[in-house]
């Protein structure tokens, strides 16, 4: 195995990972701040596809359908915050898994009725379609692109959330819920901020891996498994763990699926081998999550003392 | 108590079946929802233009078809095929795209004693030993457009190549025909997961391995985004990539556009064959969807025209098994991809083109026909198939 | 709920039993209005009342909020799939070891998950459910992602074929009716009270000198054998084990059932897979976005009528 396959597949384990990481963020700030289990959080993300797809094939400029999923999904999320969300923050965790599971079925179903069964295809950016030569190392330009993309918001958060009033907020009410409502500064509000931040992460997912895969009902489900994932590993309510966690889970699933089936393959039939490989990989990530459960129940990073 | 009812009507069709039935009752399973919607679609549209040209008829009867999404799902498929068959009733299921989905509801269908017509999976398992009388396809035997593409690269002189296909039975078959007409060297194999989309792992792994060319069957949105992420990668300027007609389609090409001119892929038919039938086809097709149609069109029109022609030659008594089966089985039309026949398992024998991608001279990119890869060509299993004729 | 103690779930024999009958007759109606259809669908209830049932347990009596039921429901359709590809048809044999087996995953699973609370609880679930996913997923032998299709439905002897919609939907029911007595005694038996006892006060319980996690684990298994039964079932109604059985939507629509017909009663989730499966059945008929409605109807029942469908789940502080 040489060099170049390696750090071709790093590259594509970051990128994967960065990507998780931008689902994970929003969901670790709702899951910390307002105690609240969103299985709805994926469905922000498909509405954010959706939304570039649209306007990006309208208007035929990428960015624009991305700046408007953006927007547009951000104003999503601070409706269903301000109409439906808030009043699940003091219900038992059975309500909320409840009532955004069905949420989520909505969704679905409401994206299905929009804008009929078929995937949509979100096009590349021109520009980018082709790979970047660097070295010896052939890559996809718009691959890079989502890497720099992704370690962009990653910094902007940190910004925010360790520099800024809003982030001072969020944080004091990540370790302590109690203490952030007691400082009785329109807490809602807040709220209601971080959820719409929340959504616009999940647009950008969306509309950066909208070329890559295909724009459809049901996209966010997946994912979202994998978010919760990444979030359990990082500990509930810390931004940095969601980061950490989603990078790690990125490298463990993409080394895994080529490594694994590689290494298979010098004691096992290649078919064999090939078959294993992906499902062993998928496996390791649970593996993963279960052991650091078992190990550290709050997770690598604890957001609560 | 059931067993009664079934019992007493089949007694009652049995007594009917002199008589020509009323009507052709047609389930129409098919994938139509997600990224492989587009092939489900195709089928469908070109199966409605033969039905609407004919007055809502199929061989002179009112057909009602019953349109079902199967989601490409087989559980989805399994359950929506029980209420075909047990409370539509339906004489003939066709539309199935997918072979897993095939394989699932197959089954129950024989069961049932129902026709099922396929407009597109051919697996391997109906093919050989384990044929069935009531199985029909008017499509191709899984192995046949992936024979082709191996005969081509053998003849066109790669000497060392990589497979790769989805991880269901289509995809086995695919790479089993392969390999049956490929005489250079396999490098490697790699079965990807069926729906998956994201190719970043396995193109790095193609990449690495060096081969003088790369055989891909991904079939629908599978395709289009491989074939995008092949050229985002750069791949396509490196080595030369074949595939089965299915995935260097219209849809494909729409999506993905310049890059993929100068492309080689086999097939059963082509837009551009010049038979009488298939002008017609193309141009209707065109007339009524405001696109060309693809290679899984194409079936959907003969799935429809096969049916036609033998609810007609049974003079309507499609209520008659044996009846309706013979009357399937030699049933003549003219098919849009010239010559067709049924061979002894109701696979078809017929030729495989080389297509390649081109630039017509109006701008459009497109298929252009370019020679005959196999001529009446039957498929590999049929000898095993031991049925009796109906 | 009547009799004694809040803890005691008493049968109201005024509607339990004129539902046995019409179930009973069920298939005799059905043919005299020449729809023998829908009892597949009714056999589908049946199933899945058995596996809410379950699930109910941990939920409902147990404070345990499972996001994971569908790893044992899987299972057990698996196994029996696996079983009679390697011969082993007859019912008597495959459906006890689905059982065991599923209550052998539980047993493991518990082990590890029942250290966790709360919400951590729930993830934990889902992922080993997701786990058994790909599990399952992963054996090529075994039908992998298209899952295992099987061959013929289970033997039962004594000249019954399963093959017949009629026989298959009175095994089910006979099946049904017993699985939930038996978790109908469990509850109301000293266990069962021990363990609504957990529910209400973990901390008290253990205090008292109850052994509150082998109560736990118990449930767990007993929760995880009886889906196995339902998956065994299921995997008979499809004719394959499907790793749709084993997906997270699964452990949802579970979930669903159980909180849909109340976890405060014994019986709702019986009522609440039938609600649920007949709106499929009927609003599937009628749109092909069926699940917009179910999705809206759950909303609905969590902001308007918490109480109604959990008493229980309400009077516990936060998890």
């Amino acid at each position: 195995m040489d060099a170049i396959l390696l750090v071709e597949q790093a590259l594509n384990g970051l990128q994967f990972g960065l990507m998780l990481f931008l689902l994970a963020a929003g969901l670790t700030l709702v899951f910390g701040i307002m105690d609240m289990i969103n299985l709805a959080h994926g469905s922000l993300y498909m509405v954010g596809a959706y939304l570039a797809a649209t306007v990006a094939t309208a208007t035929g400029s990428f960015l624009v359908g991305a700046a408007a999923a953006v927007v547009g999904t951000a104003v999503v999320g601070m409706l269903l915050e301000v109409t439906l969300l808030r009043r699940l923050y003091k219900r038992d965790h059975l309500h909320q898994v409840l009532a955004t599971f069905g949420l989520l079925l909505m969704a679905n179903e409401a994206v299905r009725m929009i804008w009929g069964p078929e995937a949509l295809s979100l096009p590349m950016p021109e520009a980018l379609a082709g790979p970047v030569e660097i070295g010896g190392l052939v890559y996809p330009a718009f691959r890079l692109m989502i890497i720099a993309v992704g370690i962009v918001v990653a910094v902007l958060l940190y910004v925010l959330v360790a520099h800024t009033r809003l982030g001072m907020l969020v944080r004091a009410g990540a370790s302590n819920r109690e203490m952030a409502r007691a400082m009785g500064v329109r807490v809602s509000t807040v709220f209601t901020l971080v959820f719409g931040i929340g959504a616009a992460l999940c647009a950008v997912a969306g509309a950066m891996l909208g070329p890559l895969l295909a724009v459809q009902v049901g996209m966010g489900e997946s994912i979202l498994i994998l978010a919760f994932v990444v979030i359990v590993i990082g500990g509930i309510g810390s931004v940095r763990g969601a980061f950490v966690g989603a990078v790690l889970v990125g490298m463990v699933d993409t080394f895994g699926r080529t490594l694994l089936p590689m290494s298979l393959r010098a004691v096992l039939p290649p078919q064999i081998a090939g078959n294993l490989g992906p499902a062993l990989a998928s496996i390791l990530i649970y593996v993963l999550m279960a052991g650091v459960l078992f190990w550290r129940p709050q997770g690598l990073f604890p957001a609560r003392g | 108590m059931i067993k009664k009812a079934v019992a007493a009507a089949s007694m009652a069709m049995a007594t009917v079946a002199v008589q020509a039935a009323d009507q052709i009752r047609i389930g129409f399973m098919s994938t139509l929802s997600g990224p492989s919607a587009a092939l489900g679609i195709d089928i469908r549209d070109a199966f409605n233009l033969v039905v609407k040209r004919n007055g809502g008829k199929l061989g002179g009867l009112p057909a009602e078809i019953i349109v079902v999404d199967d989601q490409m799902k087989p559980d989805t498929g399994k359950q929506a095929t029980e209420r075909l068959l047990k409370k539509d009733r339906v004489d003939v299921i066709t539309g199935i795209v997918f072979s897993n989905v095939m394989l699932a509801v197959a089954p129950s269908i024989f069961e049932n004693e129902t026709f099922l017509v396929s407009a597109n999976a051919g697996p391997t398992a109906y093919s050989g030993e384990g044929c069935n009388p009531f199985f029909f396809a008017a499509s191709w035997q899984n192995d046949g457009q992936h024979e082709a593409a191996g005969h081509f690269s053998t003849t066109k002189g790669y000497k060392s190549v990589v497979l790769l296909a989805p991880n269901y039975p289509a995809g086995k078959d695919a790479l089993t025909g392969f390999k049956r007409m490929y005489k250079g060297e396999v490098i490697d194999e790699i079965y990807t997961k069926l729906g998956q989309l994201d190719f970043a792992a396995e193109l790095a792994q193609v990449r690495a391995a060096k081969p003088q060319a790369v055989y891909i069957f991904q079939p629908g949105g599978m395709g289009i985004n491989f074939i995008k992420q092949w050229v985002a990668a750069g791949l396509n300027k490196q080595i030369p990539l074949i595939a089965p007609g299915f995935s260097a389609d219209e849809d494909v090409i729409k999506a993905v556009g310049e890059p993929m001119v100068g492309m080689y892929n086999t097939a059963q038919w082509a837009h551009d064959l010049g038979n009488a039938e298939n002008r017609k086809f193309v141009a209707e097709f065109q007339k009524e969807y405001g696109r060309l149609p693809t290679v899984y069109a194409s079936q959907g029109y003969d799935t429809a025209q096969l049916i036609d022609a033998a609810v007609r030659d049974a003079k309507g008594k499609i209520e008659d098994r044996a009846v309706f089966g013979k009357a399937l089985t030699t049933a003549k039309f003219n098919s849009v991809r010239g010559e067709f026949k049924l061979n002894v398992n109701h696979m078809p024998i017929q030729n495989y083109y080389l297509r390649q991608i081109w630039k017509d001279p109006s701008g459009r990119i497109t298929n252009k026909l370019v020679s005959t890869v196999l001529t009446n060509h039957p498929d590999a299993y049929a000898s095993a198939c031991k049925m009796k004729p109906w | 709920m009547a009799a004694g103690t809040p803890l005691h779930h008493a049968v109201r024999w005024a509607l339990v039993g004129p539902a046995l009958v019409l179930l009973a007759l069920l298939p005799v109606l059905l043919t005299a209005i020449d729809q023998p259809f829908y009892l597949v669908p009714a056999t589908r209830i049946l199933i899945y009342a058995i596996a809410a049932t379950s699930l109910n347990l941990l939920v409902g009596f147990g404070g345990m909020v499972s996001f994971g039921h569908a790893a044992f429901f899987g299972t057990g359709a698996y196994v029996t799939g696996i079983a009679a590809m390697h011969g082993l048809q007859s019912a008597w044999l495959a459906w006890p070891l689905a059982m065991v087996v599923a209550g052998v995953a539980a047993f493991a699973i518990g082990l590890v998950s029942l250290r966790t609370r709360g919400v951590y609880f729930i993830m934990i679930t889902l992922a080993f459910a997701q786990m058994m996913y790909y599990v399952f997923v992963s054996m090529k032998t075994y039908g992998g992602e298209d899952g295992l299709a099987l061959e013929s439905r289970s033997a039962l002897g004594f000249g019954l074929s399963l093959k017949s919609d009629t026989t298959f939907y009175y095994v089910t029911l006979v099946l049904a009716v017993l699985s939930i007595a038996v978790l109908w005694r469990v509850v109301n038996s000293r266990f069962g009270r021990t363990l609504q006892g957990i529910r209400e006060n973990e901390i008290r319980m253990e205090a008292v000198g109850f052994p509150v996690f082998r109560h736990k684990l118990a449930a767990f298994v007993i929760a995880g054998a009886v889906a196995g039964l339902a998956g065994a079932l299921a995997a008979n109604q499809t004719d394959m084990a499907s790793p749709a059985f084993l997906n997270w939507h699964q452990s949802g629509m579970l979930l669903i059932m159980v909180i849909l017909g109340g976890v405060h009663s014994f019986l709702g989730p019986a009522i609440g897979a039938a609600v649920l499966l007949l709106l499929e059945e009927f609003v599937g008929d009628m749109t092909t976005h069926w699940q917009f409605y179910v999705g809206a109807v759950l909303v609905a029942v969590v902001l308007f009528a918490p109480n109604g469908i959990a008493t229980l789940a309400v009077r516990r502080s936060r998890v």
